[in-house]
């Protein structure tokens, strides 16, 4: 992926109509009826493939590679349509502002939610499959016979006579021809370039150190920016003393960045870093500076009991099933914030002259990069642009937030002409990230006299994201997040995998002062937690097997007891687990997947855990790259894992207290499991689901349920580093 | 001003001496493979080689690396081009997610081969102890092994 060709080149060309949407995006974007100046330069088929003339092929890709293969998987199924030899095919990132110049021809380019593929399949297929019937109409035109007559496989032409012509020779005859609209595609199990285990197609630059992040970008004249925001939430600059470091080594500007940061632009970043370390600076902290994470908790504790919560899944009567039980189980269990913590710290650079402003960023939405250039420099749309830059991680954080882009704006609008390469700090990463929220859950379930489950209460008490980051949504649910609800919803992506006589789901909203934001997996994390940890208490307190017991419940939900039958089977559930070796099993819906993990582990003096393996299914009903899915699941579980066993963001006097690695740690490869995944798409006409996030809830509560089978404790609150225990 | 040996070549740069090594490497000799993940030693992502031995660039003050052999991931492949087989290995394993810790990853893994040609499953959980947030682990060992038979 070469984006540095993107920033002298432009090919604005009137593309198709725009394609995608009904995607509730967060901002306005000026996506007018502008009409942009042809100057193609290469031959477009389409808005999404280019054939060259030596028969390589550029797919385009509107989705951010950060790690998780969607440019590789996106172009299989480009590829797939297209009958091109997949050995010359490259990617590129259209801009931003060709998004917008073009009438948003390719659609959303917002990569969260696990959307990049399942969202985008079908109109990315059929532009590949427009471009190859526009190839094949051409070689038809030249041959002078009806276009019926020839087929188009691995790049090559063929006509009724076995004569045979090559894309890149009739790319510029095709290019010239209308795109069809709407081709019909083909039936996957047709596919020979998707839905196989191909390699990446961006891995040699990145073992070699040529790969450039944005971090890595150097621009001729560019300076460095360091920047410190009020570390209390809410707070604001009240004074710093830019004379103290006017002077020291590099040193070109102090900036006051909004009302609540101060920059220090140096020739180094080492430079810059070195004075804002040196600067006074006084902060106003405002109304938040006596928050705690004590004091956090104790407001989402009476939320537990409050009457009445937003409704996500109502059936029956639980609380009347649960006043007429003849036993009750009850349980608290709480999920704390974490930060995304990407290896590559946050970063944006900006060049801003009074006629235009570009960002190079690495982001996981172009256009809310893109809005975030207009807001911050003021410049209408058609004098800014984006220029998207490999992501050193994402995980959610570089999404619908775009505050270090607003910040590298504000700090190159004053030296204009400069670019600007705004880095945070690992500290400042840590103290100022969107974090995933806090949030509490009471759970009470209901059994008659026979043990039969009779009803059930789940009571989330927390922060809502969507309340802080899409209001108009929430508003639009009358004060609901429904988002709160992932996993555990009544219906959609998320939906409930069980089927609960008298069940009642609800969420009392409290919304602290920290900033919320989308976490890999989002919601599914905590609620996957609570409920399959539950699901195993309940089966415990009726003295059945936790897998027979779930089974009850799954009659009706025969996907989401596919991935669990195929876990238990693979782990041999119905067989005794080695000696010293104890088991734990979770399932969930979640992104329109369905997926299951069977974890075995080991427990030394009661506080030593040895996660050893863990067997993971996954039904994302198709499957494009199964080798990519595959180190998604297993990367996931080193999120996921990292997350329960060692990661809290911790609030003193209303800011982050952890501010690095040493006291906010990350798995290690000596305690990664074994991770089986098994890859079962069931096909079909469910729509397609995501990858990248729903397997990582999975692996928590099997470890927890495991953890009960080994020693008969119930851990209900994250990290395990807070019990006392260690990850070995 | 500082005299570097970076990659066999010599380096004049304009540093004080505490500068850490890492932003020498990435800022003045404009090396930027080398990555920036924690600046305090805690992850790895800066790792490169001084005199043949895996240190976290991050932690070492320009001034300790004078006169010593530095070596970077751009410097890693033989000077024919040739990739290092610890490259090789982790382009046939598909290896890297987002990439981002990989050359830090790849610089400690190939100093655990110089020094144990073939390790066991725990000599490489005993020496590589980078950070790896997109999750690479499962496939890092399996590449592993297959360097070491290389
Ligand atoms: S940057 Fe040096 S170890 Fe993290
Ligand atoms: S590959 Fe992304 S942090 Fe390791």
């Amino acid at each position: 992926m070469n984006y540095l060709s993107k920033i002298s080149r432009r090919s604005f060309v009137i593309g198709s109509a725009a394609a995608g949407g009904g995607l509730a995006i967060g901002f306005d974007l000026p996506f007018g009826p502008k009409s942009a100046q042809a100057s193609a330069s290469e031959p477009e088929l389409g808005v999404w493939v280019v054939v060259k003339p030596d028969d390589s092929v550029i797919i385009r890709i509107a989705r951010s590679e950060m790690g998780q293969g969607t440019i590789t998987g996106l172009a299989q199924l480009v590829a797939e349509e297209l009958e091109c030899d997949w050995s010359k095919v490259s990617t590129e990132y259209p801009t931003p502002g060709q998004n917008v110049a073009r009438k948003r021809a390719w659609g959303s380019y917002s990569t969260g939610g696990s959307r990049g593929i399942r969202e985008s399949h079908e109109y990315v297929r059929q532009g590949g499959a427009a471009a190859r019937m526009m190839l094949i109409q051409a070689a038809a035109n030249e041959w002078k016979i009806p276009v019926e007559q020839c087929s188009a496989a691995n790049s090559i032409i063929t006509g009724p006579d076995g004569r045979k012509t090559t894309f890149g020779k009739v790319t510029e005859a095709a290019s010239k021809l209308p795109v069809p609209d709407k081709p019909k595609l083909k039936d996957p199990k047709d596919w020979k370039i998707a839905g196989k285990p191909l390699k990446r197609l961006d891995t040699a630059d990145k073992v070699t150190g040529k790969q450039i992040y944005g971090s890595d970008l150097k621009l001729p004249g560019m300076l460095n920016a360091a920047i410190k925001e009020c570390p209390v939430f809410g707070g604001k600059v009240k004074s710093f003393d830019a004379a103290r470091v006017a002077g020291m080594k590099g040193v070109k500007k102090v900036v006051q960045v909004g009302n609540t940061g101060v920059a220090v632009v140096a020739d180094t970043w080492w430079h810059a870093k070195t004075a804002l370390d040196a600067l006074p600076i006084v902060w106003d902290e405002g109304p938040n500076a006596k928050v705690s994470s004590s004091s956090i908790a104790d407001t989402l504790k009476q939320g537990l009991d409050a009457e009445q919560g937003f409704v996500g899944n109502k059936s029956g009567d639980a609380k009347a099933a649960i006043a007429s039980a003849a036993k009750k189980v009850e349980a608290v269990y709480s999920y704390p914030y974490q930060n995304h913590a990407p290896m590559e710290p946050m970063n944006a650079t900006a060049r801003y002259t009074a006629d235009k402003c570009e960002v190079w960023v690495p982001t996981q939405d172009g256009e809310a990069s893109f809005a975030a250039v207009l807001a911050a420099s003021g410049l209408p749309a058609d004098k800014c642009e984006v220029y998207k830059i490999n992501l050193g991680g994402g995980f959610g954080r570089r999404g619908a937030f775009q505050d270090y882009v607003h910040q590298a704006v504000l700090i190159a609008k004053e030296m204009p002409g400069t670019p600007i390469k705004l880095l945070w700090s690992r500290e400042e990463d840590m103290v100022q990230g969107r974090y995933h929220p806090v949030m509490q859950c009471k759970l009470v379930g209901a059994f008659d006299k026979d043990n039969n489950l009779t009803g059930m209460h789940m009571r989330l008490s927390g922060q809502s994201i969507l309340a802080a980051v899409r209001p108009a949504i929430v508003e639009q649910q009358k004060g609901r997040d429904p988002l709160a609800f992932q996993g555990v919803f009544e219906s959609g992506e998320h939906a409930f995998g069980y089927t609960i006589p008298n069940l009642l789901i609800d969420h009392a909203m409290h919304n602290p002062h920290v900033p919320p934001g989308f976490w890999r997996g989002v919601n599914i994390n905590q609620n996957c937690i609570f409920m399959e940890c539950f699901m195993d208490e309940l089966a415990h307190a009726a003295g059945q097997d936790a897998l027979e017991f779930r089974r009850k419940f799954l009659g009706k939900h025969p996907k989401n007891l596919a991935v669990l039958n195929a876990v238990a089977e693979k782990i041999g559930w119905d067989k005794p687990a080695p000696k010293g070796i104890y088991r734990g099993l979770a399932h969930m819906k979640a992104f329109a997947a369905y997926v299951a993990a069977a974890a075995e582990i080991s427990v030394t003096d009661g506080n030593k855990i040895k996660v050893h393996r863990i067997v993971a299914a996954t039904d994302p009903i198709y499957a494009v790259n199964p080798a990519q899915i595959d180190r998604q699941v297993a990367g996931s579980f080193v999120y996921g894992l990292s997350a329960l066993f060692l990661q809290e963001c911790t609030v003193k006097d209303g800011r982050i207290v952890e501010t690095n690695f040493d006291t906010y740690d990350s798995m290690r490869i000596a305690q990664m499991p074994k991770v089986e995944s098994i890859i079962m798409p069931s096909g079909g006409t469910d729509p397609w689901g995501g990858v990248g996030e729903p397997t990582i809830c999975v692996a928590a509560p099997a470890v927890l349920n495991a953890y009960f089978n080994a020693t008969g404790k119930r851990i209900r609150s994250i990290p395990l580093k807070n019990h006392g225990i260690t990850m070995v | 001003m500082a005299n570097l040996t970076i990659n066999g070549k010599a380096f004049d740069l304009d540093v004080e001496p505490d500068t850490p090594l890492l932003w020498a490497i990435r800022e003045n000799a404009g090396l930027t493979g080398t990555k920036y993940g924690c600046g305090i030693a805690q992850c790895g992502a800066c790792t490169v080689h001084i005199d043949g031995v895996a240190i976290r660039s991050c932690g070492v003050p320009v001034s300790e690396a004078v006169g010593k052999q530095i070596t970077t991931i751009e410097g890693l492949a033989s000077a024919n081009g040739a990739l290092h087989k610890v490259q090789q290995a982790w382009i046939a394993n598909d290896v890297p997610q987002c990439g981002y810790c990989q050359t830090g990853m790849i610089m400690a893994v190939a100093a655990l081969l110089k020094d144990k040609p073939k390790p066991t499953d725990a000599d490489i959980d005993t020496a590589i102890t980078n950070i790896c947030r997109c999750g690479t682990f499962q496939q890092v060992r399996e590449a592993i092994h297959q360097a070491a038979t290389a």
